[in-house]
């Protein structure tokens, strides 16, 4: 039985991998193109002309390099915020407290990039840069805790820990915390000194290498190690995890820190890379835009960076699109909101289909046993 | 023939009774004894807060009875902050472009019930995720209310509260229940009619039934999907009131993200609630009680900055789910899509 | 089949299931007031007809007939009304409702808008009078016995004036005295003009009860007969097609030294009910000792106990003579026991995951499984999957195929090979072969008896008497908690077992 495993035929297992990976981007690319189009007839209805706002669209994201600079930059914090909720999903956790956590991580980063002296710029930018994952992960870890030992539902938990995010971010920006400069009213902190930039290479921030690499070292946390199998198990059957002599509630708690970690690292390059400072209201919604992500990408790392690049691009494209073509920038988010519907909706579907296919193949009530 | 299981030894009838009713009973002598403590320092003072409980409560009431109704045949509903978003959305346009407030709290409602639709065709027909499907019409109403909304519109008009005679003048509680506008009116009479149809109705039976054994209802000839539904769609269709009362009765404008996390608390009283209708009650009692007191700090000259002012109902929401939520016995089925075969 | 009072007749019914023919033009009919059993091993296709008969699957072919009349039934709410009732084997009873509640749930008696209860309280004591089959209409089911939940079940049934009864393997969970009661309740049902279908795969029960059996296997009809034309001997080769072993061939036990202790263990549930009440027993080295119990008797939260799912009050658990910590699974496979959970699905597999990874399910952390540094060995871990698939017969393309795509039997043999492949002092196997066709069921008992005669001290928990029986050396009957005596499996008689499971006052041991 164990001699049809002889690594034969090359090319036919090529075509076998590449038919497979048709079948997987199918559906997402679906999802996308079904929702540009009901984005169009929006468009169409509230008197807007598709085709120029598309294109403007198109030409704010992708039209010059500086344009694509700015999407890479945009999807840089997407990236790790679609990888924050997506390791959460792994292990059956629905973590939406991403955007507390990333407002943690950009503020935590902020203050060590204005506060902290004398440190040379590579290590100063690092050290800033972990102090806001950490501030993520520690956010993370009390929706982690509440689930491992009350059983708090995470989805409602981390919602509400959201709101906590925006009130306490909010009262260090505007108190302890504030811009005490010459003439400045407004609640924010001091600009971080130039230690603690990260810099960019052209116009590409050198963030979104840094979460490609992010994205590359999930992966093989998942599916390389103990610990990824640990967390993959928990989410699939914590009842037989128990059985196999896994700790559930440390994985539970373990996996929202590695979440709120990859979440403060995302406001922590946000900040440090391009905005330079923490402001609130700087960016709205990224943590929402981590659920789209995370579900259009499949939930695997190397699914998240092209969705997170092509939200990045509609966020990018959105003020050109509004500029030129007059037309609200709300409308990313109700296309967002489209794709969403679709991606998971044709999951079902299809995983209906699959399930018919996978039957096929399913030993039938007596043919192999007997 | 002698029976093969233990059956647990029942608890003698008053321990019973404190095991049930001790916790509520507690809160409530604690909240009158507030109340009545308060009153004799400042009796108009009292009255505002009273007012100001009730108006707190009752998107939070709506809210969990919308819940309640999906939670009972068993659909988890995470989306009624996305349906009382659009709901008041549609009912402040509707009153904007008709300048009339019985159609546009129509228009709310409607919405909510289409909303509602959305999530019973993709919890039950799709057998989505049901925390997926509630998730993205959040974010689909977040995307829509935004995009379509223009600065600067306002209500005309505002539905007024509507004093009931001589009740209205009873010290203390009076101006707080029995001076208020129909759709506080209209709560109060739901959570009645809600725990009725529940409890004493076929049809709540059969809702209760599909909630914690599907399959047992199906084979009595209970349409599963049919019940499903129907109870999301009712529950769109409160969600979509408490929307309406957002826009049309407390606020008298619309802004972008109003409901604030609203329908999030809802859950939480929900579940405080036990899932039952006068619990939800006495639950979003309890949060606007919270929320009223915590105006009063601010005006009382304590030194804590409003933000952490503003975080108290969302604090109080996690205690509440920490300490309650494996206490309370959920439908069995809950959160699982039904399969025939 | 011709001018016969038939209360019901099938004709040539069809029903494919994705990858599966469950029923392949299947023929049956039932007389007015028989008791007619259908007899089948567990995925013959006995109960998929009897649910396409009660309207919840749709048939792709076939007829039905009701009083030689054609009908069609589209759903539970038509087979209700053309008198068909069927107590399924999990209980189609709503737990937290009461009695009542559950009776008229789809039927409801009501006035005006609401329900009214009182009315039906009457209607319920007034046919549980009628039938002798007596219920407290206010009970929570819950609460109830499994005997008399069954109860509710058959009332529901008639309560819907059912003349044609089907009951699904409903001795599964009733002691043989009370199994004994249902079948005298069944003979009063025929002689009030009930006509009953009654699903089993246990053959003294069919000799005991039926007027006729029909026998299926692999989804089609293969035979006919009845108590006066066969035996045991004969419906077993019917069911299965070839001769098979009805006694597991063992020489005698062995046992050498203790390597289990349970020293009065004590456990409370969720509910504080006190569900093992002070036990105590040991397994020996080369021996197999059964526990034999009806369900519900504290024998999951036992086992639970022993093998780390699960804590205790007081008392202790001592393997090779060390007291174990309790909820530590890991400690435990790590000092040589195996545990084949009662629930393949829930706790003894990952369906989603592939065999490779399922076989190291509880030692992936392990060398050779597991590197330096959190990482893992892939190619060790598939050669061990390789190995275990050959030596322990697991029919499947390969390791890389997900557990889900295996047949029961099969997904039982990926457990058992994954176990006994480690070297073992104890074996704690619970209902090893629940719902198994009769060769997986042969091949684990071998298999079980091998690892007695290798040394291992071997604990099977069984609802089915006979396994216990053949399989045990020693047999410790448990009931509402306690240990009601421990016997040698030779010389004890199924009564002697039953009267025990039941409760009865222990005689002395053989």
């Amino acid at each position: 039985m164990d001699d049809q495993q002889t690594p034969k035929e090359d090319s036919q297992s090529i075509m076998d991998r590449l038919g497979a990976l048709w079948r997987v981007i199918m559906i997402p690319l679906a999802a996308v193109l079904l929702a540009l189009i009901i984005g169009a007839i929006l468009l169409a209805i509230s008197g807007a002309n598709p085709f120029s706002a598309y294109s403007a669209l198109i030409e704010g994201s992708f039209g010059s390099m500086r344009a694509f600079g700015r999407t890479l930059a945009k999807a840089t914090p997407l990236i790790f915020s679609g990888l924050a909720v997506a390791f959460a999903f792994k292990a059956g956790l629905f973590n939406i407290g991403a955007q507390g956590q990333l407002l943690f991580g950009a503020l935590a980063s902020a203050a060590a990039g204005f506060m902290i002296t004398g440190l040379p710029p590579f290590l100063h930018a690092t050290l800033a840069l972990l102090i806001g994952a950490a501030a993520g992960a520690l956010f993370a870890a009390i929706p982690g805790a509440l689930k491992a030992y009350t059983g708090a539902h995470e989805v409602i938990t981390t919602i509400m820990l959201n709101y906590v995010a925006i009130n306490m971010t909010d009262y260090f920006a505007d108190g302890p915390l504030k811009d005490t400069a010459e003439g400045n009213i407004i609640a924010r902190t001091p600009e971080i000194l130039d230690s603690a930039r990260i810099p960019s290479i052209g116009e590409i921030p050198v963030g979104f290498f840094l979460a490609v690499l992010a994205a590359g070292l999930v992966w093989w946390l998942l599916w390389r190690t103990t610990l990824g199998f640990e967390i993959r198990t928990v989410g699939l059957s914590p009842h037989a995890a128990k059985y196999a002599g896994m700790r559930v509630a440390f994985t539970v708690i373990l996996t929202m820190i590695i979440s709120g970690f990859l979440a403060g690292v995302g406001g922590s390059i946000e900040t440090l890379g391009i905005v330079g400072r923490y402001q609130p209201g700087f960016n709205a919604g990224i943590g929402f835009d981590g659920i789209t992500i995370a579900l259009l990408g499949k939930t695997h790392p190397f699914g998240i960076i092209p969705a997170a690049i092509l939200i990045g691009a509609m966020k990018a494209g959105a003020s050109t699109m509004q500029f030129n073509a007059g037309v609200a920038k709300e409308i990313t988010d109700v296309i967002q909101a489209l794709m969403l519907f679709f991606v998971t909706a044709d999951m079902i579907v299809r995983k209906l289909i699959r399930a018919k296919a996978d039957d096929g193949e399913k030993i039938t009530l007596s043919g192999w046993g007997q | 023939m002698q029976n093969t299981t233990t059956l647990p030894t029942p608890l003698s009838p008053w321990r019973q009774f404190t095991k049930q009713w001790g916790t509520t009973i507690f809160i409530i002598l604690a909240v009158v004894g507030i109340t009545i403590w308060q009153y004799i320092l400042n009796a108009r003072v009292t009255e505002a807060v009273l007012a100001s409980t009730i108006r707190q409560a009752t998107p939070l009431v709506l809210g969990a009875l919308c819940g309640l109704l999906g939670e009972r045949s068993a659909v988890i509903n995470i989306g009624i902050e996305g349906q009382m978003l659009l709901g008041a959305f549609v009912g402040f346009l509707a009153n904007v472009w008709t300048g009339n407030l019985l159609f546009a709290v129509f228009a709310a409602i409607l919405t909510g019930a289409l909303f509602g639709l959305l999530l019973a065709y993709m919890s039950v027909t799709l057998k989505m995720d049901q925390i997926i499907g509630g998730t993205v019409i959040n974010i689909l109403a977040l995307g829509l209310t935004g995009y379509f909304y223009q600065v600067g519109l306002t209500t005309k008009g505002k539905l007024l509260p509507i004093p009931l005679g001589p009740l209205a003048d009873i010290p203390i509680i009076g101006p707080a229940l029995f001076n208020n506008p129909p759709i506080t009116y209209a709560t109060f009479i739901l959570v009645f009619v809600v725990h009725y149809v529940l409890f004493h109705t076929k049809w709540g039976l059969r809702t209760r039934a599909v909630g914690e054994h599907p399959r047992a209802a199906d084979t009595l000839g209970v349409d599963v999907y049919k019940v499903r539904y129907v109870n999301v769609i009712l529950g769109g269709a409160i969600a979509g009131l408490a929307g309406a009362f957002l826009t049309l009765e407390a606020v008298g404008s619309f802004e972008r993200a109003m409901t604030n996390g609203r329908g999030f608390v809802a859950l939480a009283v929900m579940i405080f609630g036990k899932f039952t209708p006068f619990g939800a009650w006495g639950a979003a009692l309890l949060f606007g009680f919270a929320n009223a007191m915590q105006t009063q700090l601010q005006f009382a000259d304590i030194k804590i900055a409003h933000q952490f002012i503003g975080m108290l109902p969302y604090v109080l929401t996690i205690v509440v789910l920490s300490g309650f939520v494996g206490r309370t016995h959920v439908p069995a089925a809950d959160g699982v899509p039904y399969d025939k075969e | 089949m011709t001018e016969e009072n038939l209360a019901l007749e099938i004709r040539n019914v069809t029903k494919q299931f994705p990858g599966v023919l469950a029923n392949d033009n299947v023929s049956f009919d039932l007389r007015k007031g028989e008791i007619h059993a259908l007899l089948g091993e567990n995925g013959a296709g006995k109960s998929t007809l009897m649910n396409v008969v009660y309207g919840l699957y749709a048939q792709d072919e076939g007829e039905f007939f009701i009083d030689n009349k054609l009908v069609e039934i589209n759903g539970p709410s038509d087979a209700i009304n053309y008198g068909i009732g069927m107590v399924h084997q999990h209980f189609m009873l709503v737990p937290v409702f009461s009695v009542v509640e559950n009776m008229i749930l789809g039927a409801e008696v009501t006035k005006g808008t609401s329900l009214d209860l009182a009315r039906a309280r009457r209607e319920i004591i007034e046919i549980s009078q009628a039938y002798g089959l007596e219920v407290d209409p206010d009970a929570i089911v819950e609460n109830l016995p499994v005997g008399v939940q069954q109860r509710v079940e058959i009332l529901k049934a008639l309560y819907r004036k059912a003349n044609i009864l089907v009951l699904d393997e409903p001795t599964a969970v009733l002691t043989p005295q009370e199994a004994e009661d249902l079948f005298v309740v069944m003979r009063q049902l025929t002689e009030m003009g009930v006509s009953i279908i009654f699903i089993t795969h246990k053959l003294k029960e069919i000799l005991n009860v039926a007027d006729r059996v029909t026998v299926m296997r692999r989804g089609k009809v293969v035979g006919h007969t009845s108590p006066k034309e066969t035996d045991q001997q004969g419906l077993a080769t019917m069911m299965v097609g070839r001769d098979v072993l009805l006694e597991v061939a063992k020489e005698p036990a062995k046992p050498t030294n203790v390597v289990l202790e349970v020293a009065r263990l004590s456990i409370t549930d969720e509910r504080d009910v006190e569900v093992v009440k002070d036990i105590s027993f040991e397994v020996r080295a080369g021996e197999i000792l059964g526990i034999a119990g009806i369900q519900g008797n504290g024998q999951t939260e036992l086992i639970e106990a022993i093998t780390g799912l699960r804590g205790a009050d007081s008392g202790s658990v001592l393997l090779s003579g060390e007291e174990i910590p309790f909820e530590k699974p890991r400690y435990l496979v790590e000092h040589g026991m195996g545990h084949v959970p009662e629930d393949r699905h829930k706790h003894g597999l990952v369906l989603p995951y592939d065999l490779a990874d399922n076989m190291v399910l509880n030692t992936y952390y392990q060398k050779p499984y597991a590197g330096q540094m959190l990482t893992r060995d892939q190619q060790t871990i598939l050669k061990n999957a390789y190995g275990l698939i050959q030596r322990f017969d697991v029919r499947a393309p390969g390791p890389e195929v997900n557990a889900s795509t295996l047949s029961g039997g099969n997904q039982q043999k990926v457990i058992v090979g994954r176990e006994f492949s480690r070297p073992l002092k104890v074996l704690i196997a619970n209902q090893p072969t629940r719902g198994l066709d009769v060769g997986s069921i042969e091949y684990i008992h071998k298999e079980i008896v091998k690892m007695r005669d290798e040394g291992v001290g071997v604990l099977v928990i069984s609802a089915e008497l006979d396994e216990i029986l053949s399989l045990s050396d020693r047999i410790a009957i448990m009931f509402r908690g306690e240990i009601v005596t421990i016997v040698k499996a030779k010389g004890t008689t199924r009564e002697q077992l039953g009267l025990w499971m039941a409760g009865a006052h222990p005689e002395a041991a053989v």
